[in-house]
Parts: C-alpha cells; structure tokens; sequence
C-alpha cells in the first residue's frame, strides 16, 4: 500500500489510461500547461502532447458536443468541466446528444465518454461553484454517475469510468481533492454499479454519498457512544446504483437514512428513499429519514449553516429510531 | 478546378431531382397520416447537398440538421433504408428510433441529423478532431441554417475549428427564415459568411446554384483535406414551404413565397444542361420516370417494412 491524495487519484487515472489505450484523450480548459485548474492534469501535457491532451477555449457547449463527435469517429475523451455548476452551459452536449447518440441511433454508435467535475461546497465558492447536480444526471437515461469518497475510489471508479463504452459523470468533491488515502501498489479498478459498507452495523442503515460518507463516520462514532450501531455505507454509484447491497443493508437494520451534500428536495436520497418503499415496505420498522442541504443557493458567507453535517445526520438517526412503528 | 463529366453532371441532376422527389412524395405520406411526427423538407434547396457532398467519400464525416433529407440521400444513403427509417421501421439504419429529424447512417459517416438546431456543429467539430488525430484523411462536412449561426455552438465550433486547424467545412445553408422569423430580424448582417472573419478562417458566400456550389464546396473542402483549416461557406437560397410539413405560414408574406418558388436550382441546372446538350426533353422524361418509379418503390419497402416490437424498447441504451 502506499499513501496518494484523492486528486492524485485522479491524476493517476487519467495517466495509466491514457498510457494504455492512445484513443484516450483529454479535453478542457487549462488541463495543458496550468496542469488544471485543481492539478489533475499536471504533468500530463508533458508525457503525452497537445494532440492528446488539448486545452480548449473557454466554450464548454462547444468542447462537449466536440467530444460527442470525436467518440462518435473513435476517440475516447476524457472531458474536463472545471466545477459542476458549469455543467449548466453545456447540457445540450450532455443531454440531447451524448445520452442519446447511441439510443436514438440503434446502437450504430458508442459514447465512451468521461465528463470529470468537482462539485460541492466547503471553499466559500458561492452559489455559482458548489452545487451537486448528480441527480439531474442521474435522471436522464444513457448517462451512468459516480461519485468518488477516497483517494482510491476516485482512481479506481475513474478508471472504470475511461474504460466504460457509456457515457459516464464523475462527480468529484472538491473538499475531498486534498485528503489522503491508501491505495494498493498494484492495478486498482472499482466497479461501476457497487456500494461499499464503509463500517458495519446493526442499528440504522445510513447511505451516503461523496463528502457525507465521511459526515456519517463521523455521526458513527459519536452515536457509537450512545450503543446506536449504524452501518455506513458508501453508495459509489449513483447511477445505477447498487439495490442489493441497500437492500441487504436494510433487511438487516430495518432502519435507512440517506444523507447526501445536495439539496434535499428531488435529490437522490428521494430515489434511493421510494424504492425501498415501493419494494421492501415491510422490512422497515420506521419511517426513512433523508439529510440533505436546505433548499437555497449555497451562500458564500453562511456555507457552514448550509451544509449539510454530521451533526444532521445523528439528529436523522435518533429520528428514524424515535419514529418506529 | 476539375469540370464534371456529362455523367456527372446528369448523375447531380438526378440525385437532385431524386430528393426532390422523395421530399414530394414525403409530405404526401406525412398528410395521409402514414409518418406521425414532423418533418422538414428542404423543398428550394437542393443544389446545395448535392455540389456539397459530390466531393466527398463514404469515409468522409457528415452532420446535419432538422431540415435533412437532402444532406442524407446527397451522402448516398439507400434509399429504401432512409425511408423505412421515416416510417418508424426496425430495418431502417436508427431501427426506426430516430425517424426524419435523427436520421443517422454510421456506414456513411452520416453523424446525425439533430434536433436542436446548432446541436451539430460541435458533434461535427469533435469528427474532425478524430479525423485530424488518427490521420486517416477524412474531411467533415457540417450543414446548418442562418438561425443556428445564432447559436453559442456555432461560434464556439468555428473558434475550436479554427484555433485546432481542424479538416471541416462549416455549410450554412441560408434560407432566409429562421422557423417563422426573417434573417433581418435575427442579425444586421446579410451574409453569414461574414462570421467567418471573427475566427480567421474564410468566408464565402455564394448563391443557389449548382455549379458555384460545387466550385466553393470543392475549394473549401480540398482545403480541409490538406490539413489548412476550416472554412465558413453560405450558399444564399430560398425556402420554398414553412418550416415544417403542415405549417400554413401565416406568418410570411405570399410575396415572399411566391419570390422564393421563382427561384428553382433545379429548374436552372436543368436549362443548363439542355443548353450544354448533356440532357433533352427524352432523356429529362427518362430520368424523370425512374426517379419517380424509384421513390414509389422506397415507400412501398417502407410500408412493408417490419415494426419494431415492444420488446425492443429498452434495447440500445448502452454498451
């Protein structure tokens, strides 16, 4: 084992890949000599040219949909939307085009596209650079979403992402872009399409994604004060995401929190919340509870307010748990 | 510049007048309720996809828009298959998912007719980056009207184009009617080719008529083969019916449209070629006939096309 940075992680993804198939190219702005905007392209402009890794103007609906083209014609890009709210201004490329090329083509052509973006709060950003829109993604059918929570996830899930045939969103936390972890010296690749129990339990179920699986650790080994026994797991995937290993979960504890960083209201806590409902009612011994930010813009001066924490998380557990049936 | 043989010459005449009379056939199933949906046809027009794709290969890279029957049979789709396509059919090239407006046949490097208009461009773009990265000598054409040269992508595409030198011709087909709105409501200018300036690449703005088409087209597409750059190339034409099949076009003046059925590009080919003695009335009927026997027996393929079954429906979503 050895320690890497999650950003590092990504960095290392995108080498290995580029290393071993030449139709994987890299696209965005600044990824050449700046080495991208949080460094995870650094050095990469060096080890493989311009001609692969191509630093584009700023014209995000022009470089996606450019992207669509050249996976259409063979290339595997890898596409690089500096934070996750900008992802609004190339929804045509995303949406219209690239879920659909395949699809509305009768299979005449593949997407193997990566679109690589940090989202979420924590760097007094504002409400134009924090915003986890994964469940818009998650909405439209042709696109698979990710959302990493460690160093060795975001290298492993990214490189299953470049070598997917389908389109695939990483959502990348940005808070998360310095932590450390260890990753195993050799090759390292993590499924699309599976959760990871981060820490068993017996008492409540809490699903969580990116920078909550880390909040929810955290509300664990407070609640483990007061015997309350959670299970965390990382959900990984978001789309599509892993029902049996929830499920499973579920069937156990009888308990189920979903606690993600973006806001509540048609998250995918909400998703994850009605098809345990609709499909194992009875296995539940109280109501769901979901934790998620407050329905507002994230605020550049009350971030800490708005996040949403492990102290939401602890008040979700002790709610579901006081609610039992 | 090379000069078309006779063949040639009479092979563009029939191919025009073949989309012709697809399109004509096309508005006629459309009314009788045979295709649901819409369709756009590109009635006026046809001069263009025909010089236009003359010079390309089946290799070479092609994306369109709403408006695409043209662009598609001009890239030598079967005719059969296109139209078993429109009619929804599990042997078109789509297996009946795209029908008209996302006509697509990978065989031909036909990237798609899109309907989000500008939604190509940039997918044409991203064909040339590959055709550009692999060396493989493949030029894209990319076919759009003036209204999508309002679009963000249009200038986003040409600006990449130009600044990656990439092998694609930029083909504004300009009819002067935005859906329902005239070109000098949307921009000050008349010719789009003007664009061109703002990204350093040329501009060119011809009328609607085969032979200049075909020279500009050949010009700018020898360009982007030999790895020189893009080019913005307008043809100025006329739209002869509304936006879509059905549109009663309430909106715009009988003048206008009756200026815009004075000029016909086939009309004026086919005086050309009578004048040049490459056609006469005989040969005209002859060609005329088959063209028209031809179309006929696409719809009937069509009609006895397979439907896709139920079952298919979650089928294609991915790899």
């Amino acid at each position: 084992m050895r320690e890497i940075r999650y950003i590092g992680g990504i960095n290392e993804a995108i080498r290995e890949e580029m290393e071993r198939d030449d139709r994987v190219v890299l696209i965005g702005e600044d990824v050449g000599r700046p080495g991208g905007s949080f460094g995870a392209s650094r050095g990469l402009l060096d080890q493989f040219g311009a001609d692969r890794v191509i630093d584009t103007p700023i014209s995000e609906a022009g470089f996606m949909g450019m992207a669509a083209g050249a996976a259409a014609c063979g290339l595997r890009p890898i596409v690089e939307i500096m934070f996750m709210d900008f992802m609004t201004v190339c929804m045509d490329g995303i949406v219209n085009q690239i879920a659909k090329m395949r699809y509305m083509f009768g299979s005449q052509y593949s997407m193997p596209i990566v679109i690589r973006t940090p989202a979420g709060g924590g760097l007094n950003a504002g409400p134009q650079h924090s915003q986890c829109l994964e469940a818009w993604f998650a909405h439209i059918p042709g696109l698979k979403v990710v959302m990493p929570s460690s160093p060795p996830d975001a290298k492993g899930l990214l490189k299953s992402a470049i070598r997917d045939d389908n389109p695939v969103i990483v959502v990348e936390n940005k808070a998360l872009h310095a932590l450390g972890g260890e990753i195993p010296e050799e090759e390292h690749v993590i499924p699309i399409g599976q959760a990871e129990i981060k820490k068993p339990g017996n008492d409540v179920t809490v699903v969580a994604t990116s920078r909550m699986v880390h909040e929810s650790l955290k509300a664990a080994r407070q609640l483990a004060d007061e015997n309350i026994d959670l299970e965390v797991i990382d959900l990984r995937s978001i789309s599509p995401w892993d029902k049996a290993a929830i499920f499973d979960s579920v069937t156990r504890t009888h308990h189920l929190v979903v606690a993600h960083e973006a806001v509540k209201n048609f998250g995918i806590g909400a998703e994850i919340a009605a098809t345990v409902a609709e499909e194992i009612m009875d296995e539940l011994d109280a109501p769901i509870a979901r934790v998620g930010a407050p329905f507002v813009p994230v605020p550049f001066s009350l971030e800490q307010a708005y996040l949403p924490n492990a102290q939401d998380i602890v008040a979700a557990v002790k709610t579901t748990l006081e609610r039992n049936f | 510049m090379t000069k078309p043989s006779k063949k040639k010459m009479v092979g563009f005449y029939t191919l025009m007048l073949k989309i012709r009379k697809v399109e004509e056939k096309l508005m006629e199933v459309f009314a009788n309720g045979e295709i649901p949906g819409f369709i756009h046809v590109c009635i006026g027009q046809e001069a263009t996809p025909v010089a236009v794709c003359s010079h390309l290969t089946d290799e070479d890279y092609m994306a369109n828009t709403h408006r695409g029957h043209g662009h598609a049979l001009a890239k030598g789709i079967d005719m059969n298959l296109f139209m078993a396509e429109l009619f929804g059919r599990r042997n078109g090239p789509c297996r009946g998912r795209s029908g008209s407006m996302h006509l697509a046949d990978a065989s031909l490097g036909i990237l798609g007719a899109n309907g989000i208009v500008g939604g190509g461009i940039p997918i044409a773009t991203g064909a040339a980056l590959a055709a550009k990265y692999f060396k493989n000598n493949r030029v894209t054409v990319c076919f759009f009207g003036e209204g999508a040269t309002d679009e963000g992508t249009f200038h986003e595409s040409l600006n990449l184009a130009s600044v990656m030198d990439l092998p694609i011709v930029f083909v504004c087909e300009n009819n002067q009617w935005a859906e329902f709105t005239p070109q000098s409501v949307h921009m000050k200018i008349q010719r789009v080719s003007e664009r061109a300036a703002a990204y350093d690449i040329p501009g060119v703005s011809v009328p609607n008529d085969f032979n200049t088409i075909h020279k500009a087209a050949e010009k700018a597409i020898q360009r982007a083969r030999e790895g020189a750059g893009p080019t913005l190339l307008e043809v100025q034409s006329t739209r002869w019916h509304g936006h879509f099949v059905g549109d009663a076009q309430k909106y715009r003046p009988t003048e206008d449209i009756d200026a815009a059925m004075q000029s016909d590009c086939i009309a004026d080919f086919e005086a050309l070629l009578l004048e040049q003695k490459y056609l006469n009335s005989r040969s005209i009927k002859k060609i005329q006939e088959q063209v028209l026997q031809e179309v006929d027996s696409a719809v009937e393929f069509a009609r006895e096309s397979p439907r896709p079954e139920t079952s298919e429906l979650m089928e294609d979503l991915w790899a």
